[in-house]
């Protein structure tokens, strides 16, 4: 018997569980006031927004950090 | 500062929403890159991110128990340095409970001994992990399940174990403490950690959305008001030479930080007093 | 090589011979010398190991696990309060599946604060998911180390082994020993190169995971059929190790059993007083054999009723006792054979055993009408 459990030898293999579906808010990104400051993508407690302030919905929790943490309001948290 | 894009830490893991403490390993894994062994203690970041049979971390990482990290991390060290992998960072993520408490002993001997690992202290004043319940690292009038407030009691009443500094006290060589809500000042010093030779120790500060009340969106926002407000400082301690490395250019009165949680709120005039004289004294001493 | 050493001694130097990669060691009576020695072969350079002189034991096993996670070899000791401090991690090293290797001088639990020796220690850990050894004397110490590796780091075990040794009467004597040079041990025991779980930033991996109901269970019962796959292992190692070195080992030593009417069944030094008393009592023409234990765990129940099927009675012998139940030995034997059985404490906290008491046992084991009855040998009445 080999053995199995208790090691997970595929890194990053907790993107199977998409956590999109825990929002009741979604962040939504308005591109024009966008001053890529890199805030959003900075303090996201997921790491789904990349640097290109696109926003991973499969994993987005809706904390509301990202819309809170805009210095320009440029996101704006929608009901989902 | 450039940061780079590519993260160690994969979504899907089970943290609350605006959880900081993913927020810290994000950040800190980021300057450590994929040439790194972490180690974790027990505690909400080991359940949140390694449910089996999924894993959020891309690097190597183990977990064992909840008061080992340190010595755990001292072996990992020692038997890569035996098979000449001594390029690779070996990064214990503990709790404040896991630091301060029962992870104590642990800590000071692998921090005495000199092993090459970074320590990194996730600090949200209390036990998450197991529903609130008070830590050594607990600031004095939190309320908590274990040291609640009630008709005698104003909540915790002693304050912050000062680990940082008992963690200069063992001639660590590189000592600091952070705050994820300033994350260059915590990313550089993790930098700084990983190029020291010998252990180097980091506290970063990392509100709790759950364990403090209040909204996950305000999870960066309290940690910075407890840096402008002075109740956390950031400093580092290289070779033993203090340095603060923010100043908050006017202080806010301590009010707005206790205020903006639920754990103070209870708690009357004279105690929040009590609180700004202390954060007054301490600031004074080191001029913030 | 012959040398005359003690125990402790022989571990040491047969930790020299395995080439652990990582010793993480905190030293404690009895067991003190076996740090002792391999700080100095570090020093000296006669070991090419990291020694890391750790706060506790419960960190020498925690920085024990770190180090064997990543891949290597992995040695370290304690004894008694060392060993019950590391409790927690000892289930840790079995379940994370670290074939560690750790000596053990057996010596008394406190209170009352005892150092000298009784076998409670590691008794006690028995259910800890450890394979345990138990040598009569240091030859036995140091062929049982270099086999435990072996053992434990095959692929069908995976689990760690504790070397038991006596502590004073083995740690601290001294005796004839045949130390093997390092060709033959490293024909015997290759380097240890796991394919199952480590970690390496090549190739990245996450162990000791959270795991819920959903999975436990299973990875408990993995642990089983490794202990159970385990007895398979150790009789082709002790079959190669016989080859190479030509001393013969099994999970139970048969010591004059094949005709004897009443067998004693013990473990560790006190076997080879028995021994002596055994021979005395043949001169006298009484039929007494002896069943010496060498495998606590995996517990070789085939092994002790094919000895003793044939016995009128047996008589069993615990430097250690399961308050409200009696002497471990006596009561799993017990459980899992039908046979004639009388249980006897004696040797707790260092009480000395004579060939005198080994008779007197075989006096009540004969006489006795009471299974379950729990006899003191050795107990000082006015002390009472």
């Amino acid at each position: 018997m080999t053995v199995k459990i208790g090691t997970v030898k595929e890194p990053g293999s907790s993107k199977m569980n998409k956590t999109g579906s825990w929002r009741t808010f979604r962040p939504v990104l308005d591109e024009e006031k966008c001053i890529d400051c890199e805030n959003c993508f900075l303090f996201c407690p997921e790491g789904c927004i990349n640097k290109e302030n696109e926003i991973d919905y499969d994993y987005c929790k809706g904390c509301g950090i990202c819309a809170e943490e805009c210095p320009v309001k440029a996101i704006k948290m929608e009901r989902d | 500062m450039e940061i780079p894009e590519q993260e160690f830490l994969a979504p899907g893991h089970r943290g609350c929403a605006g959880c900081g403490a993913t927020v810290a390993v994000r950040l800190a894994l980021k300057m450590l890159g994929p040439n790194t062994v972490a180690v974790s203690s027990t505690g909400c970041l080991e359940v949140i991110t390694s449910q089996y049979p999924e894993t959020a971390w891309e690097i190597p990482w183990i977990h064992v128990a909840f008061e080992n990290a340190a010595a755990v991390a001292s072996g990992v060290e020692r038997a890569l340095k035996s098979q000449g992998k001594d390029d690779v960072n070996v990064v214990a993520f503990a709790g404040d409970g896991g630091t301060a408490d029962i992870g104590f002993q642990a800590l000071s001997g692998a921090m005495e001994r000199g092993h090459n690992i970074i320590y990194i202290c996730y600090d949200n004043e209390a036990y998450m992990n197991t529903g609130v319940q008070r830590s050594g690292a607990t600031p004095y009038g939190a309320s908590t399940t274990t040291s609640p407030a009630g008709k005698k009691s104003f909540g915790e009443d002693k304050p912050k174990k000062n680990l940082p500094m008992i963690m200069a006290a063992h001639g660590v060589p590189y000592v600091a403490t952070a705050s994820i809500s300033y994350p260059e000042d915590f990313m550089k010093k993790v930098k700084k950690a990983g190029e020291t030779e010998g252990p180097a120790y980091i506290h970063v500060h990392q509100p709790c959305t759950t364990g403090w009340g209040y909204d996950p969106s305000k999870t960066i926002e309290l940690g910075r008001l407890a840096v402008d407000t002075g109740a956390w400082i950031l400093y580092e301690i290289v070779d033993g030479e203090f340095k603060v490395t923010y100043r908050p250019l006017q202080r806010k009165p301590v009010n707005e930080y206790l205020n903006a949680q639920k754990r103070f709120k209870h708690l009357a005039d004279e105690e929040k007093e009590k609180i700004q004289n202390y954060v007054n004294q301490v600031c004074a001493e080191l001029k913030i | 090589m012959l040398k005359v050493i003690s125990a402790n001694r022989a571990i040491a130097e047969s930790v020299r011979l395995s080439k652990p990669k990582v010793v993480p060691v905190y030293p404690i009576t009895p067991q003190t010398s076996i740090s002792e020695y391999l700080a100095q072969f570090v020093a000296d350079g006669d070991l090419s190991a990291e020694y890391i002189k750790v706060e506790s034991e419960h960190s020498a096993m925690s920085a024990a696990i770190g180090a064997s996670a990543t891949g290597i070899r992995v040695f370290t000791a304690t004894a008694s309060q060392g060993l019950a401090l590391m409790h927690e991690m000892l289930f840790s090293a079995a379940g994370l599946r670290n074939p560690i290797v750790m000596g053990n001088a057996n010596r008394a639990l406190s209170a009352p604060l005892s150092i000298w020796n009784d076998q409670q220690d590691s008794i006690s850990e028995r259910d800890t998911g450890w394979l345990q050894f138990y040598a009569e004397n240091a030859q036995e110490a140091l062929d049982f180390v270099l086999q435990a590796y072996k053992i434990s780091e095959n692929e069908k075990v995976l689990l760690p082994s504790m070397v038991c040794v006596d502590g004073f009467i083995l740690t601290h004597t001294v005796e004839p020993v045949d130390v093997p040079s390092q060709e033959e041990v490293d024909e015997f025991l290759p380097e240890y190169k796991p394919k199952h779980s480590y970690l390496d930033p090549e190739d990245p991996m996450s162990l000791g995971t959270f795991t819920d109901p959903n999975y436990y269970m299973e990875a408990r019962y993995a642990m089983e059929v490794a202990m159970q796959a385990s007895k398979d292992v150790i009789r082709s190692v002790n079959k190669d190790f016989a080859e190479k070195f030509g001393r013969e080992y099994g999970f139970i030593e048969n010591y004059m059993c094949d005709d004897a009417e009443i067998i004693l069944v013990a473990m560790g030094s006190i076997c080879g007083t028995v021994k002596d008393a055994i021979d005395t009592l043949r001169e006298q023409g009484q039929k007494i054999g002896l069943l010496k234990i060498i495998a606590f765990r995996p517990f070789p129940k085939d092994e002790i009723y094919e000895t003793v099927k044939n016995a009128h009675r047996i008589a069993v012998l615990d430097k250690n006792i399961s308050f409200g139940i009696g002497g471990v030995l006596f009561n799993e034997i017990k459980a899992k054979m039908d046979v004639d059985i009388r249980g006897f404490i004696l040797g707790l906290g260092g009480r000395d055993v004579s060939p005198e008491d080994i008779k007197k046992i075989v006096d009540i084991t004969k006489t006795s009408t009471e299974s379950d009855k729990i006899n003191w040998i050795g107990l000082k009445e006015e002390e009472i």
